[in-house]
């Protein structure tokens, strides 16, 4: 078992991603620093591809910023491995199934153990294809984290029941990127989780700011936020780490009071 | 067991956000139920007759024959189809399909814009809202099509991001359905994507192979020796290929684009240069550099410049049950002018790649050999882009 459970036990979790070599593999180094020295739980470290599917233009642009920087699967790697020596705050990779597959399941599982990297978030890997993956990640003690939609209705216990690390439930229909309102009824996918598991649960997609992480903090066991920190890379580029910093710190804060 | 569905040997599957698993399950669903529904059948089989006008020709190309000085060659005439492509035989079957599931919008991507117009034509017949995504620099390439959809009452979206071409085009179409489920169906175009659209798309094109084996049989009382077609994502191949599979002594020949050649990075001949991978919803081969990153694909070609192919091809590939060979944008030209030349028949460009090896070939088959190639579409759509090939500044 990973070490992604020990990420619930400081109440509350707040969750940032951060997509790997935006711009620059040395801006990435410092703004997971400024991240989990203001309180980040578990930090999401995006490996880029090509062709995102699930994400919106705030990520999307992040993930040519970074390929077109000349960021690679193996950078990233010797970056974890050398970012592992000092931070201690529990890592997950989101990425897509191409980039796992296309370096090797195996190796990728192997590479993720020796840098302490606990689990993998691959959004166009549903239930039904997860065997791709699971039986090499179990043996390297990966978590392949689930996840949960909107429209997962009576699927959600069928997942749930089967779920390692923690459970990411999609706030809303669509891909990521900032929102205004979210709309789905999370406290009742979060019920029926709970029903079938005790694995965590954290909301992602469309949370931008204090009030809305608190909120979703109140129905799970967490918020994750991606766009809102990538907007804030986007705008400092290579000073951002300190105003990542800042903001983390006032999204665990609101967190925190949930 | 495995719970992974829509395989074809290792390939297919359905690697898909989980938000789009329910609309997935519910069109198989449907698609299961509706493929035996004799009223749905019948209902398709009148759109398919009485408004895309098939049965489509399988003409004999006597002059084309000649010329080359080999097999005898027939042109399965998709072009002849309304809106000029073998599009139409699929959209109308998903529309209908849609239709019957209560959705009132239909979503789509296009390269060429042959998928597109096809796609804004049934929405219009059948009374649906319609949303192409086109690939900016398709756009450009093809504008032409871009008016005849918006005069068909679609909204095209111009796709940015990426390289701007047919593989951004599908992926901001996931994007919209995953936003937009309840109402919309998404119509792919080809025989990729998500189980079950391999298979559904696949069967609705089949009806190319189905009318050939008969038509051939009745013209010349044998089986032919050899099926061409252009390969993109494959779904004119699959149809002209499907009801021959199992007739081993027919070769089967996809032409997919080498682009500049399959020795430059300005190809998109999948199964010549591609390696296997998980995209679009598939495990299939696609294109791409060490890490998996999908690469920038080329062809003069905007319906075949696509970095992957249809699963049911990688397996026809991997059990050696079909060929699959690379087409240059030049050999694709010289075929665009030639069967132009000899035939009276404008080819599309996409087309001209199965005409371009169906001319290296035919001269090494003996005269008593046939050979059956697809025409997938007409070439009207090209003439200016072909025109600026050969440094004709024409516009439309």
């Amino acid at each position: 078992m990973s070490d992604i459970r020990t990420a619930f036990e400081n109440g509350k979790a707040f969750i940032p991603f951060i997509t790997c070599g935006d711009p620059d593999l040395e801006t990435t180094a410092k703004v997971v620093r400024a991240a989990a020295e203001n309180g980040a739980d578990l930090i999401e470290l995006g490996i880029p591809f090509s062709d995102p599917t699930a994400e919106g233009p705030v990520i999307q642009a992040a993930n040519i910023r970074a390929l077109s920087g000349g960021v690679t699967t193996d950078k990233i790697f010797e970056f974890v491995k050398e970012l592992r020596k000092d931070v201690k705050v529990p890592f997950v990779f989101m990425t897509y199934a191409n980039v796992v597959f296309s370096y090797g399941s195996e190796r990728f599982m192997a590479r993720c153990c020796e840098t302490g990297v606990g689990g993998i978030i691959l959004p166009d890997l549903p239930f039904e294809e997860k065997e791709e993956f699971l039986g090499v990640a179990k043996q390297y003690g990966i978590d392949l984290i689930s996840l949960i939609a909107p429209t997962s209705a009576d699927r959600i216990s069928m997942i749930a029941k089967e779920a390692d690390g923690f459970i990411y439930v999609v706030s809303s229909l669509g891909v990521t990127g900032t929102r205004s309102e979210i709309t789905t009824n999370i406290g009742d996918i979060v019920k029926v989780i709970r029903e079938n598991t005790s694995v965590p649960c954290a909301v992602g997609f469309g949370i931008s700011n204090p009030e809305q992480a608190k909120h979703m903090a109140e129905l799970s066991d967490g918020a994750i936020v991606g766009s809102a920190i990538i907007k804030i890379i986007e705008k400092y580029g290579k000073d951002a780490a300190p105003y990542v910093g800042e903001f983390v710190k006032s999204m665990k804060d609101a967190v925190a009071k949930a | 067991m495995s719970l992974s569905k829509g395989r074809f040997g290792i390939h297919g599957g359905q690697y898909i956000p989980e938000t789009l698993m329910n609309a997935i399950i519910e069109l198989e669903e449907a698609y299961e139920h509706y493929k035996n529904d004799p009223e749905f059948n019948r209902e398709l089989t009148d759109l398919l007759n009485n408004y895309a006008g098939r049965p489509s020709l399988l003409y004999r190309a006597d002059k084309l024959t000649r010329e080359l000085g080999g097999a005898k060659i027939y042109l399965k005439r998709e072009d002849l189809n309304h809106t000029g492509s073998h599009k139409i035989n699929n959209v109308l079957g998903q529309a209908l399909l849609a239709k019957k599931m209560g959705k009132k919008r239909l979503i789509a991507e296009t390269g060429a814009g042959q998928h597109g117009v096809a796609t804004a034509t049934a929405a219009a017949l059948l009374d649906m809202e319609c949303v192409v995504f086109m690939g900016e620099e398709d756009t450009k390439r093809q504008a032409l099509n871009v008016y005849r959809m918006k005069l068909l009452g679609a909204d095209v979206v111009p796709v940015k991001s990426g390289t701007a071409t047919l593989k951004d085009a599908v992926s901001e179409t996931m994007r919209e359905w995953t936003s937009r489920i309840s109402d919309t169906h998404y119509c792919l175009g080809s025989v990729m994507g998500p189980h079950p659209f391999p298979t559904i798309v696949r069967d609705f094109q089949a009806v190319i192979s189905r009318e050939s084996r008969a038509q051939i049989l009745e013209a010349e009382g044998r089986l032919p020796d050899a099926v061409l077609a252009c390969v993109g994502g494959g779904s004119n191949a699959i149809g002209s290929f499907y009801h021959y599979i199992p007739d081993e002594g027919v070769r089967l020949i996809g032409c997919e684009a080498a682009g500049r050649g399959i020795d430059t990075f300005e190809t998109a001949a999948t199964v010549n240069t591609g390696r296997i991978g998980i995209f679009h919803g598939m495990k299939s081969y696609f294109c791409q550099d060490e890490y998996g990153q999908i690469a920038p694909v080329y062809s003069i070609s905007a319906g075949l410049d696509y970095p992957g192919v249809g699963p049911e091809h990688a397996h026809l590939h991997d059990i050696g049950r079909a060929e699959y060979v690379p087409v240059t944008d030049e050999e694709a030209v010289n075929a665009f002018e030639f069967l132009s030349r000899t035939e009276g028949i404008i080819p599309a460009i996409e087309s001209a790649h199965a005409i371009a090896y169906a001319m290296k070939l035919a001269p090494t088959m003996d005269k008593d050999k046939i050979m059956i190639v697809t025409v997938s579409g007409r070439g009207d759509k090209d003439c200016a882009a072909i025109a600026r090939y050969r440094g004709e500044d024409i516009y439309e």
